[in-house]
């Protein structure tokens, strides 16, 4: 078709367009067969069967949802069910005007004026003909009155439904986490066809981390309609499988005695079986009601709760970054042992205070006056500062941070609830980076000091320290904390077991020199001398531990540190970490306590009752 | 101006051909349009549950791309010649806008707020056609292979940024419009088989890399629409039922289940077809697409007598392309062809793809009002 002539001829072009526009019209009218004969076929051929399935029969097709999926302590205590309720649902396409109705609905006390427009952004997210909830457990009285009013809400209905419950309400909210309506934010991370019955969906912790287990596969079943749109009869049905059942690591009994324990103050208590990471209690306090968030509170309600300076949401647990105190002498020893900077024999000499050669800053010992000649095992059982001080001196920082990181500090320990804190283990090159101005890059002598006794900017979670007492009792051993023992399939029983996951262990130190150091930690709780010894020596059963005390805040030098004067929320955090039975540890647990003032006076107390609820059938 | 109309002195003109004259408008043309419109608000005004007030709104619209066509069909061709390369140039930029600070409706990025929220690929539209029309206006035909190359340099680019936003409908469309103008051209049939087989060879690469899950759901739901019933195939499975139980003449109007009873999703926009074949059955399909052929064939025929290059593959192009409207839709609700979100051309409720609709025509009866006199 090439012309070699390459100007243009009108004649030649006209003939060669209408040639096209030819063979247009015959590609135009093949297409137009195709679609009449595929017309012929469903309105001729298969006017039959179509006009069955459109006349006779008016088959929807609705969404059958799966039952979450249960979950249960270790010893098979129920944490959270599913109890039947009634929720208020809306199909926008039979809904003639949305804004009125929904706010003669909320005139009407059902839904909140506040909420309207999280609802309206709740209806656009879902197709026009979705039965989508708006109000979830209502009251006997509110079914009753809305039953009566129904006829003036067209495309509003109530529908019977399973709603999640918590036995245990706040005592393990913080594990366990809670469910709520699908949010647009959750509507981007779930296939929305899994989800076209469902109507909540796990938010935190457990109930998020295992949605997908815990939800199960939607089915779907062909109803017959009436011309009404009224449902007949259902017809073929392929059945929801309901979500798998979540066997925790909690002890559901012990959790109690922490939540119990750490009534009316903020704190947190986690305990850890070191032989395996298994999370056996987790508790954060104050905590909150996931039997009422999961059912949508009143706005004023939630402010409340997120507004209370307690923080009720906030998972001290996971989240909470605190100062260890002396809770951090035990590695640091280790440390000192395995670098072998110190005799852990040879006493040093404690006068209450130490000041580094040159400098006139005075670092004080928690207790006035000193403890005299101290050795190791004696710094331990009575936490003296002033021997730490002169260990951390002879370690330096740059040893002190890499064998505090053996043991999982300053990094996640891998939990299975999302949203874990790092802490802080300081060094020269965190302080590089942290800090912008030139001067405030530069790593002090001082600083050493005061992170030897786990103070300036060390910071740990209650989690990472009841990781720390476990790996000390499984001498070095390692294991990542988790809070899933199993999953149970509801149909058939059958439970599969999660595996341990072994973490790479603490390595170096010897198995003499973990043996000084709990026979130290040991003598704190039954030593004659022991900062804790006052909890310790009635226990039912052998144990360790080691008390801790965190300044929140900084005394001034030459001033004396008056208890009475400081706000309450000023006072020094409560910690304290421990383990037993020493033969054969069982239970490894952190408590802390936020301005609880002392760690032996105020958390190891809480400690003990708990392991010793946790023991107690081996008592 | 010089310009003439063309056979005014050969034929008797009544009132009504004087005033359709006078407004450089095309008897034909124009009543296959309000054919077309008047079905459409029938069609309409039974999907939408009787709705007056969604009726109006869509009469509004109708009236502003009459509007827009009777505005169009003033515009001397010449001018909109050599206004080309301007409306395409004008069309990129806004297009650049969307993708830097366009609103984002449903998901994808296609809309522009200039004090009226619009979608620049709607400009486009009409732009890549004209801009390629242009090109080729003064060089010989067919197109020599540096020109089909130029052709498709100036086609890739805003087609990639429509495609990006994502709007893969649109995309494609456009693709077609400027298709059509290559393919009227005149290039040879080497380049047209190369195309077809670039095009199957690119549909393995197209689903592997560049369509997303729903895209891809969606073809899938034609092949097996019982596999996810209350998903993607609902809308197929719905659509088949209600266009079968529409038999041969239909079961009246207001009177399909399908659609009066709200089991039909979209309804009223993409899928107003099935309304139409379970309503008035094969017979009613028959006549709409009767009447679509009516507005085609009218339009080929006026490309076919059009005085220049640029005239001819214009209006050329913007009829192809409205069949391609129409073939993609039908084929769409009857479930030929995968569900891609191209609404039923003046049917169909929305606004946005009605007023370049119409403007199309518009420049389609300048072209044939605004015809030289041969004899010079």
């Amino acid at each position: 078709m090439a012309t070699t002539d390459r100007l243009k001829d009108h004649w030649a072009e006209q003939r060669l367009f209408l040639h096209r526009v030819i063979a247009a019209v015959i590609g135009i009218v093949a297409l137009i067969i195709v679609v009449l004969g595929r017309l012929g076929q469903l309105q001729i051929a298969d006017y039959e069967y179509f006009s069955a399935q459109s006349q006779g029969n008016r088959i929807r097709v609705q969404p059958l949802p799966p039952t979450r999926g249960l979950i249960y302590d270790r010893n098979g205590s129920i944490l959270a069910e599913n109890l039947p309720s009634y929720q208020l649902e809306l199909t926008p396409e039979q809904v003639p005007d949305m804004a009125e109705t929904l706010s003669r609905l909320a005139r009407f006390g059902l839904i909140e004026a506040d909420n309207i427009d999280t609802l309206q952004a709740l209806i656009r997210q879902h197709r026009r003909f979705d039965s989508i909830p708006i109000r979830h457990r209502m009251s006997d009285a509110e079914v009753a009155a809305f039953a009566i009013e129904r006829p003036r809400f067209p495309g509003v209905d109530i529908r019977a439904r399973l709603a999640r419950n918590y036995p245990h309400g706040v005592a393990a909210a913080h594990a366990l986490g809670y469910v709520g309506g699908i949010n647009a934010a959750d509507m981007q991370r779930i296939d929305q066809r899994d989800y076209a019955g469902t109507s909540l969906i796990g938010k935190i912790a457990l109930e998020r981390r295992y949605e997908s287990d815990l939800h199960g596969d939607a089915g779907h079943e062909a109803v017959l309609v009436n011309a009404r749109g009224r449902i007949m009869q259902s017809l073929n049905a392929e059945a929801a499988a309901a979500g798998k059942d979540l066997i925790l690591t909690l002890d559901i009994e012990s959790q109690l005695t922490a939540h119990r324990a750490l009534a009316g103050r903020r704190g947190a208590v986690v305990a850890i079986d070191p032989n395996n990471g298994e999370v056996l209690v987790f508790a954060s306090e104050p905590s909150f009601d996931p039997n009422r968030i999961s059912v949508g509170m009143s706005r004023a309600d939630y402010l409340a709760v997120q507004q209370d300076p307690d923080l009720p949401l906030f998972n001290r647990a996971l989240q909470g970054a605190y100062p260890p105190g002396s809770t951090i002498k035990p590695i640091l020893a280790l440390a000192a042992l395995h670098y072998e900077v110190i005799d852990p024999n040879q006493p040093v000499y404690c006068n209450g205070s130490y000041s580094l050669p040159g400098s006139t800053h005075r670092y004080r010992d928690w207790k006035r006056g000193g403890h005299g000649w101290i050795d190791m095992h004696g710094s331990i059982e009575q936490s003296c500062d002033v021997y730490y001080y002169e260990l951390a001196r002879e370690l330096g920082i740059d040893r002190m941070e890499s064998f505090m990181k053996r043991f999982g500090l300053g990094g996640v320990t891998g939990i299975d609830i999302a949203g874990e804190k790092n802490g802080l283990v300081p060094g020269r090159e965190w302080k590089q980076r942290a800090f912008s101005k030139r001067a405030d890059q530069v790593w002090f002598p001082g600083e050493t000091l005061i992170t030897g006794i786990g103070q300036g900017y060390l910071l740990t979670t209650p989690l990472q320290l009841a990781h720390v007492a476990a790996t000390i009792a499984n001498r070095g051993q390692r294991f990542q904390p988790t809070l899933l023992r199993g999953m149970s399939d509801p149909v058939t029983g059958a439970v599969e077991f999660a595996e341990p996951v072994p973490l790479e262990s603490v390595g170096i130190v010897r198995n003499d020199q973990w043996e000084q150091i709990i026979s130290a930690m040991s003598a704190v709780m039954q030593g004659t001398r022991g900062t804790a010894r006052a909890v310790g020596i009635d226990a039912p059963f052998t144990l360790a531990g080691k008390s801790g005390t965190a300044q929140v805040f900084t005394v001034a030098q030459d001033q004396e540190y008056e208890t009475e004067e400081l706000e309450d929320r000023m006072r020094d955090h409560a910690l304290f970490i421990a383990f037993a039975p020493l033969e054969d540890p069982q239970i490894a647990i952190a408590v802390i306590v936020e301005n609880g003032e002392s760690g032996s006076g105020t958390a190891a107390p809480i400690a003990r009752t708990v392991m010793e609820k946790y023991l107690r059938d081996m008592l | 101006m010089t310009t003439l109309t063309a056979d005014r002195r050969t034929q008797p003109l009544g009132t009504m051909g004087f005033m359709l004259r006078s407004l450089h408008l095309d008897g034909t043309l124009l009543t296959g349009l309000i054919c077309m419109l008047a079905i459409g608000l029938a069609a309409l005004y039974s999907a939408v549950g009787q709705n007056t007030a969604l009726l109006a709104g869509q009469l509004l619209r109708m009236g502003a791309a009459l509007i827009a066509m009777l505005v169009m069909a003033q515009v001397n061709p010449g001018w909109l010649r050599r206004a080309a390369p301007w409306v395409f140039g004008l069309g990129m930029l806004m297009l650049m806008l969307v993708l830097l600070t366009g609103d984002v409706g449903k998901g994808a990025q296609r809309w522009l707020n200039l004090g009226v929220r619009f979608q620049p690929s709607e400009i486009m539209k009409l732009g890549l056609p004209m801009m390629l029309a242009w090109l080729l206006h003064d060089r010989p035909l067919p197109p020599s292979f540096g020109m089909i190359v130029v052709c498709l340099a100036v086609m890739i680019v805003p087609v990639g940024l429509i495609a990006v936003q994502p709007d893969l409908g649109t995309a494609i469309l456009i693709v077609l419009s400027g298709a059509t103008v290559i393919f009227l051209a005149g290039i040879g049939a080497r380049y047209i088989i190369g195309a077809i087989a670039t095009a199957l060879v690119s549909m393995p690469l197209l689903w592997f890399f560049v369509m997303h899950d729903y895209q891809k759901s969606r073809v899938l739901m034609l092949l097996d629409p019982d596999s996810d019933p209350l998903g993607a195939g609902y809308h197929i499975i719905q659509s088949k039922i209600a266009i079968g139980s529409g038999g041969l003449f239909g079961k009246g109007w207001l009177n399909g289940s399908q659609g009066q009873l709200e089991f039909l999703p979209e309804r009223s926009t993409d899928f107003i077809f099935a309304v139409i074949g379970e309503e008035f059955g094969l017979m009613g399909a028959l006549v709409v697409l009767l009447v679509y052929l009516l507005i085609v064939g009218r339009g080929l025929y006026i490309a076919a007598v059009a005085q220049d290059t640029f005239s001819r593959l214009l209006a050329g192009s913007i009829s192809l392309t409205f069949f391609f409207y129409v073939f993609v839709n039908t084929s769409m609700v009857t479930g030929l062809l995968p569900v891609v979100g191209v609404p039923l051309p003046l049917v169909s409720a929305g606004g946005t793809s009605m007023v370049t609709l119409l403007a199309g025509f518009g420049i389609l009866m300048s072209i044939q009002t605004h015809r030289k006199l041969l004899a010079r």
